[in-house]
């Protein structure tokens, strides 16, 4: 009887917690088109942060792009171009121009969103899949899908 | 019915009013002899009400001032009997208590009674819940006020629940026999910083939405609940499953977030922290009030050790 009753409250306690875990999401697609390679120039271009929190790095010999969320504790840092870094405003974290941390809380360089080129010739984005650079640990930045070669 | 029964369905219709009629007079002479009666009682009730049934259901004491009438006058009412009838005066001196436990219980009041006025122009949806707040800032009647106040309350709540508890640590009030209610304080102070930060993001601006979207990053890096945390991974912890998702109703600080967080902050944590509060209460009378300096003991109150 009594094990009865703890099932069914432990049943209950366990769909509790399931409850909040919602199958399904309303949230932006995380894979995008941003437009052909030939449309950037060096260095940092800002124009994706507010729709797709990414920005676009172009340096001599490869492309990238950055998810603009702090390895501190995830807020959107500012491009500053007169300092040529990135400032976080929360708690002051600062990153060169191709995001690798430098000063402030942060513990790792920005990651780095999988690129791609699309079939009809556009950069393809997939903020799903990072790329990371773990204090003390390999960098993952130069692995095939974290860069386009220009 | 039962004697209609015994004389048939068309009974003797003759004997039938002849009940009735006697019912009646019976009736007329019970109110010739009651009138009266019942007038004298109602004259005797406006000249002194104090003596009436309807009086003395409510106030079941005299006012008479005796020390068992003033403690009657607190045992006997709901509100009141939360206070000890009777407390050593040292107990409450302002320079040993600070009030303080007793202020934040008081801005608890405060912040329920003004938050739910607040919940009448409030939505908690993506698109109206800023332009609701600005609406209250701006136009609703006093408005502006009650927003406020449940802003400054909630200040000053956390810091008086702070120096609540700064106060029971520097008398040593969390000694023996308070061990328990240290405890469930601890609780509730957890409660009343949950209640803070989960009005935080209520406004649904710039300042609520970088302090949660911070907050539930720290909880990525909670243990085995977290999937950047100790052990996460291990039990296949992802952005999509663990802590920080159940929290916050999907991977990033959205509608779902503010949804949960208005009934976090507007139901679940008020009636859990109300039901800690009564058990914190209610052991502060049990631990032997308010702790003070050590209370004065008879010698005829000693008990003897038993052999």
């Amino acid at each position: 009887m009594w094990t009865a009753v703890a099932a069914f409250l432990m049943a209950w306690f366990i769909a509790f917690f399931r409850f909040f875990l919602p199958r399904t999401l309303f949230e932006p697609a995380t894979s995008f088109k941003i437009g052909y390679p030939a449309d950037y120039g060096l260095g940092v271009d800002t124009k994706w942060q507010q729709k797709y929190r990414i920005w676009v790095d172009r340096t001599p010999d490869r492309m990238f792009v950055i998810y603009a969320r702090c390895t501190h504790l995830g807020c959107t840092p500012d491009w500053k171009p007169s300092e040529n870094k990135f400032k976080c405003p929360c708690h002051g974290s600062g990153y060169d121009s191709e995001g690798v941390n430098f000063e402030g809380p942060a513990p790792r360089p920005m990651d780095r969103a999988h690129v791609d080129i699309a079939p009809d010739g556009q950069i393809l984005v997939d903020v799903s899949r990072l790329y990371q650079w773990p204090k003390g640990q390999p960098s993952r930045f130069n692995d095939p899908g974290a860069y386009l070669p220009v | 019915m039962a004697e209609e029964n015994q004389n048939g369905k068309n009974g003797n219709r003759v004997s039938l009013l002849q009940k009735v009629k006697a019912g009646m007079k019976e009736d007329v002479q019970s109110l010739k002899t009651d009138l009266p009666a019942k007038a004298k009682e109602q004259i005797e009730g406006l000249k002194d009400p104090t003596k009436t049934q309807v009086y003395t259901s409510i106030f079941r004491h005299k006012h008479d001032d005796t020390p068992r009438n003033r403690a009657l006058g607190v045992l006997s009412n709901v509100f009141l009997h939360l206070h000890p009838a009777k407390i050593n005066r040292d107990a409450v001196r302002y320079s040993y208590t600070w009030g303080m436990g007793g202020i934040t219980f008081y801005l608890f009041i405060v912040l329920t009674f003004t938050g739910v006025l607040l919940m009448f122009y409030y939505h908690p949806s993506k698109i109206q819940a800023f332009r609701d707040v600005l609406y209250l800032e701006h136009d609703v009647p006093f408005g502006k006020l009650l927003r406020n106040m449940h802003r400054w309350a909630a200040h000053l709540m956390v810091i008086a629940v702070w120096l609540h508890m700064f106060r029971v640590f520097l008398t040593g009030s969390y000694k023996k026999p308070r061990e328990f209610n240290w405890n469930v304080g601890v609780i509730l102070l957890v409660l009343t910083l949950l209640l803070s930060f989960t009005g935080y993001l209520l406004p649904d601006d710039q300042l609520g939405f970088w302090a949660v979207t911070v907050g539930t990053n720290m909880a990525r890096a909670t243990p085995l609940l977290g999937h950047e945390g100790p052990f996460g991974p291990l039990l296949h912890m992802t952005p999509y499953n663990d802590v920080r998702f159940g929290l916050l109703g999907g991977s990033i600080v959205d509608a779902n977030a503010l949804l949960r967080s208005y009934i976090w902050h507007c139901i679940g944590i008020p009636i859990v922290a109300s039901i800690f509060m009564v058990v914190h209460f209610w052991r502060v009378r049990k631990d032997g009030g308010i702790s003070g300096p050590a209370p004065v003991v008879l010698a005829s109150e000693v008990k003897e050790a038993r052999k």
